[in-house]
């Protein structure tokens, strides 16, 4: 047993309250742990407001969906009425489902920004892997639940987008059909597939992001923040304080900073939910309006604008063989390629402040290519007109689908060149400690 | 026994109560899993349906619901039919070497009666079902369009007997399910035991 602790002081009248809870409960030390006197580096900027806002959308998503679930009814028969019986008839319940469709959206654009900040400062080095790679896990597990939660609405989207994802299992070399008729439980997307994504939308997935985000910040308090200029703050202690000399105590500095960040944040949220909830068709797919019909396909289709970067890609790879297998291949590597960016980054630096033009050079193309398969992704393939000149090796002639394809080699060359690259990339010398 | 010496009997035991602890977690697992496949009322529901094609003009498709899945009946033109001939060097398996069809379906049109096109309107890449474009969706389809069928979510192209054509993201031909004449114009979807 640890030595006897010391009674709370400094908490007026709840002096006596606090310290008999924390003799039976490590208050105080989970306090100073993680906010008090959890050192962060002092130059944390804009881009740092990211994390603690995904926190806080994963936080407003739990509630809004406690709230839905309330008067949503997982049934092919009543689950569409049900949305609209929503959104029309229950007070408020068209708020709480806007926050929750707009949270979704806004959940992909702040955890795009928060791993496009690991991108640019090296967040992801040693000793940040694992960090990084809970991180990769827990945009498979939003990925997951986003696709689950499409589903439920029923609407001509949800089901043919539905379609689509399983379909991308049942591509699968020898066991593929099998696995189909498994995910959905029936041989078409039906009742049952509606029942069980429902199962998993709203307990399974949420507690596995909820313990991977726990164990994320955790990790997160082990290592220390990384910062801008990815230079180590426990590298230099002041040896008065034992602190380091470069950081500061998380709370109330960056507390404050964050709660600043919130406001904003709920601003932005607040415009879109109060005058554009469908966002010109980008958060709520004008199409997921028409109930399911497994008849009819839907004129265009395309998923929700955060998976649609992954679904150019699976469009862009022709099949080979007879089989779609390496298209859906092609979409799972784009996705797993991420877990292997601690080690294939081999600069001398972290940041990209010190790295040199290659780097930077390779990291805005590979945004660039980004942005632009998400917006192929979103249009039908022949949105860019066709070739006028015939050639063997057009198997198509649809400009876009040559655009995603030359897309696709650049975000792939981004990752699998990187050893080489950053390791002939001229950087400068990184400072002792923080600079600004 | 000192400190550091190891109990091998111990040890032994405990392995062995691991991996049956572990070959009962595997068996307690089964259900679960077991749960997640189709129960016997979704399996039921498969039986064959019966369509009536009188009323079916030419160069129209009507569609019906098999198994949950869209099945098109197209009575195709004459121009329809000789638009499939024009296909052959565009389509990536003309020949129908890949199994998408029942034997008496291995034909130049892919159907039992030359002019009624029998296909499972569901598209071979991902399972959207493709839309009907006659010729005269041209200007939309391209300049070149001879008329057939196009799948709205990856852009794949079939011409009017559903063989895909190349540079589609689809691998192989629309399935033709297996179905028989039971009169003059009814169509048994599902069944075929006369071999048609």
């Amino acid at each position: 047993m640890a030595a006897p602790k010391q009674p709370v002081t400094g908490a007026g009248p709840f002096n006596g309250v606090l310290t008999w809870v924390d003799t039976r409960f490590p208050l105080i030390s989970l306090w100073k742990e993680h906010l008090a006197e959890y050192y962060a580096p002092k130059n944390f900027n804009f881009w740092y407001y990211f994390g603690s806002l995904a926190l806080f959308v994963l936080v407003i998503q739990i509630v809004t969906g406690i709230f839905l679930t309330m008067n949503y009814k997982p049934d092919a028969a009543q689950a569409f009425a049900s949305v609209e019986y929503i959104m029309r008839d229950v007070p408020g319940g068209w708020l709480i489902r806007y926050m929750h469709s707009t949270g979704a959206s806004m959940f992909f654009i702040v955890v795009y920004l928060h791993m496009f900040r690991a991108l640019m400062y090296g967040s992801y080095r040693k000793p940040r892997e694992l960090l990084w790679i809970i991180g990769v896990l827990i945009y498979l597990s939003m990925m997951a639940e986003a696709f689950f939660g499409y589903l439920l609405p029923w609407g001509q989207m949800s089901y043919w987008g539905a379609q689509v994802i399983v379909n991308l299992f049942s591509a699968v070399p020898f066991i593929g059909d099998d696995l189909g008729v498994w995910i959905r439980g029936d041989y078409v997307i039906s009742d049952a597939t509606l029942n069980r994504f429902f199962a998993l939308h709203v307990i399974a997935v949420p507690l596995a992001l909820l313990l991977l985000v726990a164990i994320h910040v955790m990790a997160l308090h082990e290592v220390g923040s990384s910062n801008p200029d990815g230079v180590e703050i426990k590298k230099r202690i002041d040896p008065a304080t034992g602190h380091p000399v470069d950081g500061i105590p998380f709370h109330p500095y960056y507390t404050v900073k964050d709660l600043f960040g919130v406001a904003v944040f709920l601003a932005v949220s607040c415009a879109i939910m109060f005058f554009a909830p469908a966002m010109g068709g980008y958060f709520l797919e004008y199409n997921n309006f028409i109930p399911a019909n497994p008849l009819q396909t839907p004129e265009h289709i395309a998923p929700v604008w955060y998976f649609t970067p992954y679904y150019s890609i699976l469009r862009a790879v022709p099949p080979m063989f007879n089989s779609q297998f390496p298209g859906v291949a092609a979409m799972g590597a784009a996705v797993i390629l991420l877990f292997f960016m601690p080690w294939l980054d081999r600069a001398p630096v972290k940041s990209i402040r010190y790295k040199g033009s290659v780097f930077k050079g390779w990291l805005a193309a590979f945004v660039v290519t980004f942005l632009i398969l998400g917006y192929l992704g979103t249009a039908p393939t022949t949105v860019w007109g066709q070739f006028g000149f015939d050639a063997f090796f057009l198997d198509t002639k649809d400009i876009a689908t040559w655009a995603a394809r030359v897309g696709t080699i650049v975000y792939f060359l981004f990752f699998l060149l990187m050893p080489w690259y950053s390791r002939r990339d001229k950087c400068k010398p990184e400072p002792e400690g923080i600079t600004h | 026994m000192s400190e550091n010496e190891l109990d091998k009997s111990k040890r032994g035991f405990l392995v062995a109560t691991s991996v049956m602890s572990g070959v009962a977690a595997a068996g307690a697992a089964t259900p679960f899993v077991a749960s997640m496949f189709p129960s016997e009322r979704a399996k039921a529901l498969g039986a064959p349906v019966e369509v009536d094609i009188g009323k079916l003009a030419p160069g129209e498709m009507m569609r019906v619901e098999w198994r949950g899945k869209p099945v098109w009946i197209v009575r195709r033109t004459k121009e329809m039919l000789e638009s499939i001939e024009k296909s052959d060097d565009k389509v990536t398996d003309p020949q129908l070497a890949v199994d998408q069809q029942p034997d008496y379906a291995k034909n130049e049109n892919r159907s039992i009666r030359p002019e009624v096109l029998v296909l499972e309107g569901v598209c071979t890449h991902l399972g959207c079902s493709p839309q009907f474009k006659p010729k005269d969706m041209s200007p939309e389809m391209g300049a070149d369009w001879v008329g057939g069928f196009y799948c709205p979510c990856h852009g794949s192209k079939f011409d009017f007997a559903g063989r895909v054509y190349k540079g589609a993201p689809a691998p192989t031909n629309l399935k033709v399910p297996p179905h028989m004449y039971v009169a003059d114009s009814t169509i048994v979807i599902g069944e075929d035991k006369k071999g048609a």
